[in-house]
């Protein structure tokens, strides 16, 4: 019982520190020095519990608040620790740099806004510990909202209440399909904790229907194609931190919900729920890395590629049902680490880039691709911290991401094993766009570097960019660490995973990479495959160093400083550098039709020449603006009834009343 | 297990790689040269190429930075780990149990980035250019060769390479329809990846159609000359690598003096025959437009694709 009361504690703290928030509501300098750094060290404090509570035994709490006769359990079991865990650590490097971020706060007071963001915190923290339905939705009810006032900071900016709106709205479609899908999963007992649902055994029909209930429910949280519209709307609306918190962190509760629901919640998997998953998995990564390919708003870039990788989560899991439906836990056991890996190192690195445009943002004003560049020169901590995420985000040895996809592949080449032959037909392909998906990312990270960090500031007022301040840089290292950490050594992460494919699966791969030492992982056996990060990074790393050093030994170290080659033309400019839509031209043309596009190019004569293309999404057309014409009409016919006078309504009311008689009569 | 044999081994492998590699890429040039009835330069040149580079100081843009001057280095401590993991002459080789094929894959990623991002960083327009295309060509070519190398380790059961290869070269003889697929697919990649006709001219220096000599245009002196030097690492490892899974007969797998023995000019006459078909390629072909290059890059990796399905469908 300690555990749980320390963390429950800890989350008490968040919501101190909130309230202390409202107490200093313009205080700008409290909020910033004292209550964002104690947030901050709060989230270490959670990371660090979660961490022990990982590899202990479950434990469980019952909550006498809410309503009489229905407190709220909570548990914390080994795949609440590792979400735990991931809240925490992540948020203690977004707080810190949150304490630097807000300085005047944006439209809303930074009292009310710590309000706001500590309440997030804790919702999420209490989500993932939430035992019953009940003080599930709750929690998650009170994370969508507080996260929705975060989002409408600027409330002023009438773009960005209308995003939150979008979010408030998806939101709540996809709360009502969870609270269906809890309604099914107790099965007319009338009991709502998680410990009841996961007694029922639930027929094959009705047990679909609740999972994919679920599968609607937290796929709106967490963008699903077609549920992601809110997601590129409202993650660059939001303040940076905010914004970093949500794509990191928030969208894990999310898989977190998946993961509980399907392996947990519901005592059997069919396979086809992992075909689905795996299917709609694989359309949202495609989906998410074309769009933001293409993007030209540096915090929309990064929002469809949180697309992209939820939609590779959702792979990892969709694999992971499909071994387990077939008996095959060992693998189920593989591909679940490798999803379990992302989760963690995404909301690293997703983090840390969200948190860099924060600074961009900050020091130039500016969100837009085509009017940033070069601020390697000016920002070079940040330049440096916003590589390793742009490495760890592109799937490169030896950062973090690389280990998840390399997991993930892993697991895909040992599925020709499955009993069912279409499905082993199916998987390479699968595995060839997981692999296109990824190479795509490399490209989307080059382009979201390259425009802002490098080359020639593209607007003059770049030149006076400031360095971020020395707590954004605090908050920026610890998340890069992380991206290099996790990258480093696998075998240690892989550790901390496994005690939570051992709740949902009843086996880990952690005992098999164990065998191996801690600096090589080999998830089957050294023969089948390996990869030791550790020796991959000290072999670049000397042979760089190596290289430098013999160069410089049997040469020189000369080096003269020249204006750049003009090709013979002097009077360039830095405008006359490849643009944001310059380098998604060659996306645009190859995935064109997944585009809605439009495209305004000047004639010769013209003497003012614009150039304009617009993207938009399909989706919108296809399904949201149907739709929201369709509530329109029937909003309308059903405002013909509102006549305004009393004698009509009098006369409904007899109506009903008669229809009523009749009925009972009948 | 990492035995002393096997580290030896390692050494002599990259040290051949890197002592080998511009003989290769004059070799090439030489052919090139003869089959277009032009009188060839001497086998040597690389090498003069790179004292006479190294020799020279180093002029960088003012506005270089940091990132600039360090992306060589990376790019040519990535090739030299790739020569190190490619199986040229002996499977023993402890770096390969640290990379497997997809960190090989991984390997040309991150050097590819690093290149591309440091053609970014001063700024002209034909650096981005080159930046753009490179990783045009990259991202259609790196799920190309990732499941090439797939092709073969659903064959042999692993990703390593040094295990592929083993078990490929001593196996009775027998022909993999999903290789032969997975073979011309990868000589698609090669071409590509390695900035060849008909995708890139290597001696071109026309700006608009050039990508790998765009994205190195700041480059001079000791920086260009790491950077000549990895491209010809590069020539060396995918050749190293194609012949490895296509021809892997005669490669070393015990580390005995005398094995390596054989295995040395083995691996030579095979790497000649190589440079000899790379020249003929290269002369009877034309350089595409740049806009044919994605289709290009999507038949190598949907060939790819399909020597895997072939792989699961007939089982071989």
């Amino acid at each position: 019982m300690i555990f749980l009361d320390w963390i429950l504690g800890l989350l008490g703290g968040w919501l101190a520190l909130g309230l202390a928030g409202l107490f200093a509501l313009r205080n700008t300098d409290f909020v910033a020095r004292v209550l964002f750094p104690a947030g901050s060290a709060i989230g270490l404090a959670l990371a660090a519990f979660a961490l022990l509570a990982l590899f202990d035994v479950p434990e469980t709490a019952i909550l006498a608040v809410g309503l009489p006769d229905l407190p709220f359990h909570l548990r914390l079991d080994g795949l609440s620790a590792f979400f735990l865990l991931v809240i925490g650590a992540a948020s203690a490097g977004i707080s810190i740099f949150a304490a630097g971020y807000f300085r005047h706060g944006e439209g809303t007071p930074p009292g009310l806004l710590c309000l706001e963001y500590h309440v997030f915190l804790a919702s999420m923290a209490m989500v993932v510990l939430a035992d019953d339905a009940y003080a599930f939705m709750v929690m998650w009810e009170t994370m969508a909202l507080s996260s929705y006032f975060l989002v409408t900071a600027n409330h002023r900016v009438p773009a960005i209440r209308q995003a939150g709106f979008l979010y408030l709205l998806i939101a709540h479609v996809g709360a009502i399909a969870i609270l269906l899908c809890f309604g099914v999963l107790q099965a007319n007992t009338g009991d709502y904790t998680f410990a009841n649902m996961r007694a029922q055994s639930l027929s094959p029909l009705w047990a679909s229907v609740a999972f994919l209930l679920a599968t609607v429910g937290f796929g709106a949280k967490a963008g699903i194609v077609p549920l992601h519209v809110w997601l590129p709307e409202a993650h660059p609306a939001a303040p940076s931190p905010v914004s970093a918190l949500m794509s990191g962190v928030m969208l894990k509760t999310a898989i977190y919900g998946v993961l509980r629901v399907s392996f947990d919640l519901l005592s059997v998997q069919i396979w086809w729920w992992g075909v689905l998953l795996l299917g709609i998995g694989l359309i949202t990564a495609l989906f998410g890395v074309a769009f933001s390919a293409v993007q030209t708003d540096m915090k929309r870039l990064l929002a469809y590629s949180s697309i992209e990788n939820i939609g590779l989560l959702f792979v990892g899991i969709g694999l992971g049902l499909l071994f387990k439906a077939y008996g095959m836990t060992a693998l189920a056991a593989l591909a679940l680490t490798a999803a379990l890996y992302h989760v963690i190192s995404h909301a690293f690195f997703k983090s840390l880039l969200f948190l860099a445009t924060g600074s961009v943002l900050h020091a130039t004003g500016e969100r837009s691709l085509g009017k940033l560049g070069g601020l390697i020169r000016r920002m070079p901590w940040v330049a440096t911290l916003a590589l390793v995420g742009v490495l760890a985000s592109s799937g490169l040895p030896p950062f973090s991401g690389f280990v998840a996809e390399w997991l993930l592949l892993q697991s895909f080449l040992f599925t020709t094993g499955l009993p069912n032959s279409f499905l082993n037909m199916l998987i390479p392909v699968v595995a060839a766009a997981i692999a296109l998906v990824a190479a795509l990312a490399g490209y989307v990270m080059v382009k979201f570097y390259g425009v802002i960090f490098l080359g020639q500031p593209r607007e003059p007022n770049l030149a006076h960019a400031h360095p971020a301040s020395p707590l954004e840089r605090t908050g920026l290292v610890w998340l890069g660490a992380g991206c290099v950490l996790l990258g480093v050594f696998p075998v240690q992460v892989i550790g901390a995973i496994d005690p939570v494919t051992q709740v949902l699966l009843g086996d880990g791969i952690a005992t098999a990479v164990r065998t191996n030492g801690w600096m090589l992982l080999a998830p089957i056996s050294v023969e089948r495959a390996s990869y030791s990060p550790l020796v991959f990074l000290l072999v670049v790393v000397g042979a760089v160093w190596l290289t430098a050093t013999l160069v410089h030994r049997f040469y020189h170290g000369r080096v003269r400083r020249a204006p750049p080659w003009d090709c013979g033309f002097p009077a360039q400019t830095s405008r006359m550098q490849d643009t944001a839509e310059g380098f998604g031209q060659p996306i645009r043309e190859i995935f064109a039709p997944v585009f809605r596009m439009r495209r305004e190019v000047p004639s010769p004569f013209d003497a003012k020449p614009t150039y304009k293309v617009s993207i938009e999404d399909h989706f919108w057309h296809w399904l949201y603006l149907p739709l929201g014409r369709l509530t329109e009409g029937i909003a309308r016919l059903v405002g013909r009834l509102q006549q305004g006078r009393i004698a009509i309504y009098l006369l409904y009311s007899f109506i009903t009343l008669i229809v009523l008689l009749l009925v009972a009569k009948w | 297990m990492v035995t002393l044999s096997g580290i030896v081994a390692q050494i002599l492998a990259i040290v051949v790689a890197l002592a080998l590699a511009p003989l290769l890429t004059g070799w090439v040039n030489q052919w090139r040269a003869w089959l277009q009835n032009r009188s060839a330069p001497s086998l040597l040149q690389p090498y003069r190429m790179l004292h006479k580079l190294f020799n020279k100081e180093s002029v960088l843009a003012e506005s270089a930075s940091p990132l600039f001057r360090i992306a060589p280095y990376i790019v040519f401590a990535c090739m030299a780990l790739v020569c190190g993991i490619a199986p040229t002459l002996s499977t023993d080789l402890p770096l390969a149990t640290a990379a497997d094929a997809i960190a090989l894959v991984g390997l040309f990623a991150l050097a590819r980035v690093f290149i591309s991002l440091a053609a970014m960083d001063i700024g002209t327009s034909f650096g981005s250019l080159g930046a753009r295309r490179e990783m045009l060509i990259g991202f259609l070519a790196e799920p190309a060769l990732l499941m090439v190398l797939f092709s073969a380790s659903l064959i042999t059961q692993s990703t390593s390479l040094a295990n592929i290869v083993q078990t490929i070269a001593h196996q009775p003889f027998a022909i993999y329809p999903s290789l032969a697929v997975a073979g011309v697919a990868f000589t698609f990649v090669a071409l590509a990846e390695n900035a060849r006709i008909p995708v890139d001219n290597p001696a071109t220096h026309l700006e608009l159609t050039m990508i790998h000599e765009a994205l190195i245009l700041e480059y001079s002196g000791r920086h260009l000359a790491l950077i000549e030097w990895a491209a010809s690492l590069k020539l060396l490892a995918y050749s190293c690598i194609g012949l490895a899974l296509f021809l892997p007969w005669g490669i070393a797998s015990a580390d005995t003096p005398l094995a390596m023995l054989i295995a040395l000019p083995v691996l030579i006459a095979k790497l000649a025959v190589g440079g000899i078909v790379l020249a003929l390629i290269e002369t009877i072909n034309a350089k595409m437009r740049l806009f044919r290059v994605p289709e290009f890059l999507a038949t190598a990796f949907l060939l790819a694709v399909i020597a895997l399905l072939v792989h699961v469908l007939l089982g071989a």
